[in-house]
């Protein structure tokens, strides 16, 4: 197995570059079979693309300066016809079947075992995640994807407008979201972690900021945080929380934004029955704290310029800070 | 017939023959150089512009890098950074790439061919004038914030009204829709100047590489275009008329713009590389002194990357979920591309082996390029393996391949050729010393903004971000990129000093063969090109017969002056470049001028929805057109003899004719368009069947079984007008009335057809088979409004006596096009009307 460590010193040392390089979103810190397997395409190329590279050079140089005999046997056109022709040939051939052989592997569903199915639909410029528990409610997230590590996972894409792509590096390839059909991406995650991704087709405006968390867990507890999720948050127990809801309520959150058990039904922006479980608030863009919440509620064209949600600033800083404890409260109950 | 020691002409010459063809030739002085139709000034100026619009894209790239040099830059807005990005991929290709590559043509191919001009002087004219208009108030909606933000690429729905509700993307739609037609103009006009126009005896397998790739490129041009022409058609429909080829809940389909538009796309990147490597062709043999190596090979590498590259567009499509099968296909055909690359590569180091390479500017980014291409030539190949791309697709990885292959590939050669050719058409050439430090400055800058870009996509940088926070850690890279755009451009700035400092355009007593190269170019050249044109016999003329830049210059060769006191050059046979006959070419007019400014004006005024306005700009340049061909098509003169006893007629018709050659290639335009087309609609079939209508509620067969009767009386009819071709008087009763009724036929059938779908219920904005059967209509339309104004204008030149039975290439074109439309028309209904019966 193939990890990040090697491939950075490599090429970021060769390039005198030490130390700026990152595993946040790469390519080459796999953590997923189909990641691996793929890191392990990029090292066969990498090594055969500098093979080749130097070839050329090679033989580019003794062609200029090379002693007399060497030049006129660069010079014959059977030599034109064994590297430009034959070789190519027959590496890419080896290439091919390679790569037939991988792309294979990829898209054959697993034999047997249950797969977790979880559906993903790409919004401007979010991303709407469904879990289909297998008895019981559906369960409507936002930004953040739970899967459990081991088994293999199967993603259901979608997208609601404009193309998007589904894209979590260390994870596996990408794969478009595309208005009027469903694609769909397999993965088995081989550690706990969280794994960064973002969107991958430009889909206009702030698609720079369209990230997501993919959060990979035991199978345990993934199982425990699946009916947990099902669940119905608790009411608020304080007074300024019961003040939040009032507040969520009366500004029309609900209008876009559903909270279960509450009269908050809106099914256009993210759900937010469980958003004070979440790790971010503006997917992505800031941590979820109070502050963070508040500051996305009046004045979210700052901090995720173009997204859809208008800015509340009608709101006086009490209620804006009721609101955000409402929404940091919503938690399944344990 | 021709042989390269005999003289064809006695000296001494008449002392006024120089002088008159000189004048004959001479460009208008002062401002009405703009109603010049001369190829090399037409070129210089057509070269210029796309050195404009590359400079202009480049500072676009600049912005771009200063924003993403550190993270959570607020440098540029959102808004801003998604025009500009779309602007430099647009401009970059459609307004650079495809226009110099095709402005070296113009500028070079006559003069290495050995003719006086290319074919048709006033289309090239009108090209360039449509590209310079087009071209500058599309890149000025940068300056009103009314500029596309799709993304070079405008994938639908993002660019659909609904979601790109401004002018943006139309600008982008119909601009660069006109500037296509445009390049088609000039494919058009580099196809049949090369096949018809090259000196005598200059066969096919001694024709310059230079010419081989600008040949492959003008078919591919042919080929390609139509497919983006439609999909631009397509979408700017739906935009204005809401008719739903793209959106998915009423049978459309996202996907059909990326078959389209890559169809278009990757062939794309071919069209750009292979004149370049053509200019590479040129450039090793002289720099080494020896001949290219593997002459043959190379032409057959070059028809093989033509071929392959309409083979793997889907490899742009890879992540679209698309099945195991086309993946494997298009995978082996993206590789398999790569050998033709292979080819040439090593043709060119053994060409290197072979003779000695002087350390010249040229030979410097001749060695850049092979270096920069190779390694984009890699990476080409890493993305053509599926499971490497699903990750590297739409990251920097890509961005960096990109990158090298098109300014590996395109720019590098370019700049090469600027400083090998500069000499052939300035008093100085440019700077050995200044430009081999543009060349370290370009080559370093280029690496060191580039290279780093593979690294930050594999770190998992999507293209096309307007920022990225911090915590990625992609700033230290993203600061490397922006420091070598930086030293890239600097080196640019300095080829641009260099440029102002030794440029100095002429038409005669230019720098001449500094180089000792071998083709004809290099002989002393006038803005008639030659004095006289020689017999080629080898495909290095100037090596083999030293002698002959004085031979010429003395005019012992062909067509030493002007016959007929018009401008002309010699048209050839297409393989063995036998004489035909002599062309009489047209001197410097406004037609082009105007009518170039008048169509840009129509385009861009629908754009912005100022309908009246724009209908008259498009009458007048119809009107302009009229004028323009009016004065085409040249009564016939006695043979002439151009030496050595050789007697050409003046006059062609039939497919002797170049005019018939261009309407060839029209057709094949208009052909490939409406296989686009065809392509389209059972594309579409196989998505959403259910938007297809039942039996039942297709139109009654007898409707089009009307039609295409219609359509086959008509194309009978005109063969029977050809029949009475007025001898020598003026018009004709009975041609006029059969020309006319054959006109009426075709627009009857087309309007019945229309009349029946309206009336059996079907509109084109309920779904996607409505659509596409309006569509169907709708390029059969475009068709007949020409086969109505070309029928009436052949009716008037026969009135006027300019067309009668030998003097009849407006009517032989009218019958090109005539036959094709009907057979267009038929394949049409059979598709409209049996396709769904077939498949119902």
């Amino acid at each position: 197995m193939i990890r990040a460590r090697p491939f950075w010193y490599l090429l970021g040392v060769s390039m005198l570059l030490g130390g700026c390089t990152s595993d946040v979103q790469s390519v080459m810190n796999p953590s997923s079979l189909q990641a691996v397997q793929i890191a392990e395409v990029a090292w066969f190329l990498f090594g055969l693309g500098t093979f080749v590279l130097v070839l050329v050079i090679v033989t580019l140089l003794l062609a200029i300066r090379g002693p007399l005999r060497i030049r006129q046997a660069v010079a014959r056109e059977s030599t034109v016809i064994w590297l430009g022709i034959t070789f190519p040939a027959v590496t890419l051939t080896v290439l091919l079947v390679y790569g037939v052989w991988v792309t294979r592997s990829h898209l054959n569903l697993p034999h047997g075992g249950s797969t977790v199915s979880i559906e993903v639909v790409g919004e401007q410029w979010w991303w709407r995640v469904m879990y289909h528990a297998p008895a019981g409610p559906q369960i409507a997230s936002a930004n953040e994807i739970r899967v459990p590590v081991g088994s293999p996972v199967t993603l259901k894409l979608k997208a609601a407008d404009v193309i998007h792509s589904f894209w979590v590096p260390s994870l596996g390839g990408k794969v478009d979201m595309i208005p009027g059909r469903t694609t769909q991406l397999q993965l088995t995650v081989d550690r706990p972690g969280v794994y960064r991704g973002q969107c991958a087709e430009y889909c206009g405006g702030p698609h720079a900021l369209m990230a997501m968390d993919v959060i990979a867990m035991s199978s345990s507890d993934y199982a425990a945080w699946l009916q947990r999720a099902a669940g119905v948050p608790a009411t608020p127990e304080t007074d300024i929380g019961l003040h939040g809801r009032s507040i969520f309520l009366a500004a029309g959150c609900g209008a876009c934004h559903t909270v279960r058990g509450t009269a908050a039904a809106g099914l256009v922006g993210p759900d937010l029955t469980h958003i004070g479980a979440r790790r971010s608030v503006g997917i992505d863009t800031l941590p979820l704290t109070r502050e963070n919440l508040m500051r996305f509620i009046v004045d979210g064209q700052h901090v995720k310029p173009g997204n859809l949600m208008p800015e509340f600033r009608v709101l006086q800083p009490q209620q804006l800070e009721a609101l955000a404890l409402y929404l940091l409260s919503l938690k399944a109950a344990d | 017939m021709v042989d390269a020691t005999s003289h064809p002409n006695t000296l001494p010459r008449p002392s006024e023959e120089l002088a008159e063809l000189e004048a004959i030739w001479a460009s208008p002085r002062g401002w009405r150089i703009v109603t010049d139709v001369n190829n090399t000034v037409i070129g210089l100026f057509y070269t210029a512009t796309a050195v404009l619009f590359f400079l202009l894209a480049g500072i676009l790239a600049l912005l771009m890098r200063l924003q993403l040099a550190v993270p959570s830059n607020t440098f540029l807005s959102q808004e801003a950074y998604n025009q500009i990005f779309t602007m430099h991929g647009t401009v970059m290709m459609f307004l650079f790439a495809v226009p110099v590559v095709e402005a070296m043509g113009i500028l070079l191919l006559p003069q290495m061919l050995g003719a006086r001009d290319l074919p048709f002087p006033r289309l090239g004219a009108y090209a360039f004038w449509a590209y310079l208009v087009g071209g500058l108030i599309f890149f000025s909606t940068l300056f009103f914030d009314l500029a596309p933000s799709g993304g070079w690429f405008m994938y639908p729905p993002l660019t659909s009204s609904q979601f790109s509700p401004g002018p943006g993307a139309d600008f982008w739609l119909l601009g660069i829709g006109f500037i296509e037609i445009s390049a088609i103009a000039g494919a058009i006009e580099i196809i049949v100047g090369v096949l018809r126009t090259r000196a005598p005896g200059m066969t096919l397998d001694q024709m310059p590489m230079f010419a081989w790739t600008m040949l492959i490129f003008a078919g591919m041009i042919v080929f390609a275009f139509p497919a983006v022409i439609l999909a631009t058609l397509l979408l700017e429909l739906e935009r204005a008329f809401d008719w739903p080829f793209f959106i998915a809940a009423r049978g459309g389909d996202a996907l059909l713009w990326q078959h389209l538009f890559w169809f278009f796309g990757h062939p794309e990147v071919y069209i750009i590389f292979l004149p370049a490597a053509g200019m590479v062709s040129m450039i090793v043999p002289t720099m080494c002194g020896t001949p290219l190596v593997g002459y043959r090979l190379i032409v057959v590498a070059l028809i093989a990357t033509g071929f392959f590259s309409f083979g793997l567009w889907v490899h742009h499509m890879f992540t679209t979920g698309i099945p195991a099968l086309s993946l494997s296909f298009f995978s082996a055909a993206s590789m398999a591309v790569a050998l033709p690359s292979g080819i040439q590569v090593f043709a060119w180091i053994a060409t290197i082996a072979s003779g000695r390479l002087r350390w010249t500017t040229p030979s410097l980014f001749v060695l850049g390029f092979l270096l920069i291409f190779s390694l984009g030539g890699l990476t080409g190949v890493m993305v053509a393996m599926v499971p490497f791309d699903w990750q590297a697709h739409d990251t920097y990885f890509v961005v960096a391949h990109l990158h090298y292959v098109l300014v590996g590939g395109m720019v590098f050669p370019l700049f090469a050729a600027f400083y090998y050719w500069a000499p052939a058409f300035s008093r100085l050439a440019l700077s050995e010393r200044l430009g081999k430090w543009i060349f370290w400055l370009m080559f370093a800058g280029f690496n060191v903004a580039f290279f780093p870009m593979h690294l930050t996509g594999l770190m998992g940088m999507p293209r096309r971000v307007y920022t990225y926070p911090a915590v990625m850690q992609w700033d230290v890279l993203n600061m490397i990129s922006t420091i070598g755009a930086f030293l890239l451009a600097a080196g640019i700035a300095m080829f641009l000093f260099d440029t102002i400092r030794s440029l100095r355009p002429a038409m005669s007593k230019t720098a001449g063969n500094i180089w000792g190269a071998a083709t004809l170019e290099w002989l002393p050249n006038n803005v008639y090109g030659l004095r006289s044109i020689p017999a080629v016999t080898s495909a290095y003329p100037l090596w083999h017969h030293p002698q002959l830049a004085r031979e010429i210059e003395d005019g012992r060769h062909f067509l030493p002056g002007s016959i007929t006191g018009l401008r002309e050059t010699i048209v050839t046979s297409p393989f063995d470049a036998t004489p035909q006959y002599l062309l009489r070419l047209p001197g410097p007019g406004w037609t082009p001028l105007f009518a170039a400014v008048l169509t840009a004006a129509f385009f861009m005024l629908l754009t912005v929805k100022a309908v009246v306005l724009a209908l008259i700009c498009g009458l007048l340049g119809i009107a302009m057109t009229v004028v323009w061909m009016w004065g085409t098509d040249l009564k016939p003169l006695p043979s002439v003899d151009i030496g050595a006893n050789l007697k050409l007629p003046t006059y062609a018709n039939g497919s002797l004719s170049h005019a018939w050659w261009a309407m060839i290639v029209l057709l094949l335009v208009a052909g490939s368009l409406y296989l686009s087309y065809v392509f389209s609609y059972l594309y579409l079939w196989t998505v959403s069947p259910q938007v297809w209508p039942r039996l039942s509620a297709l139109v009654p067969i007898a409707y089009p079984i009307v039609s295409a009767l219609l359509l086959v009386f008509g194309s009978a009819t005109l063969e029977i007008a050809r029949r009475v071709l007025p001898g020598r008087s003026r018009g004709s009763g009975a041609f006029v009335g059969l020309a006319g009724l054959a006109a009426a036929a075709l627009t009857g059938a087309l309007v019945i057809d229309v009349f029946a779908q309206w009336r059996a219920g079907l509109r084109p904005e309920s779904d996607a088979h409505g659509a596409m059967v309006y569509m169907a209509a709708f390029l059969q339309g475009q068709l007949a409004l020409a086969v109505l104004a070309m029928t009436g204008f052949a009716i008037a030149r026969s009135f006027a006596g300019r067309l009668d039975r030998k003097r009849r290439v407006v009517f032989d074109n009218l019958g090109l096009l005539y036959h094709y439309t009907v057979g267009q028309g038929l394949l049409g209904l059979l598709l409209v009307h049996g396709f769904p019966r077939l498949a119902g």
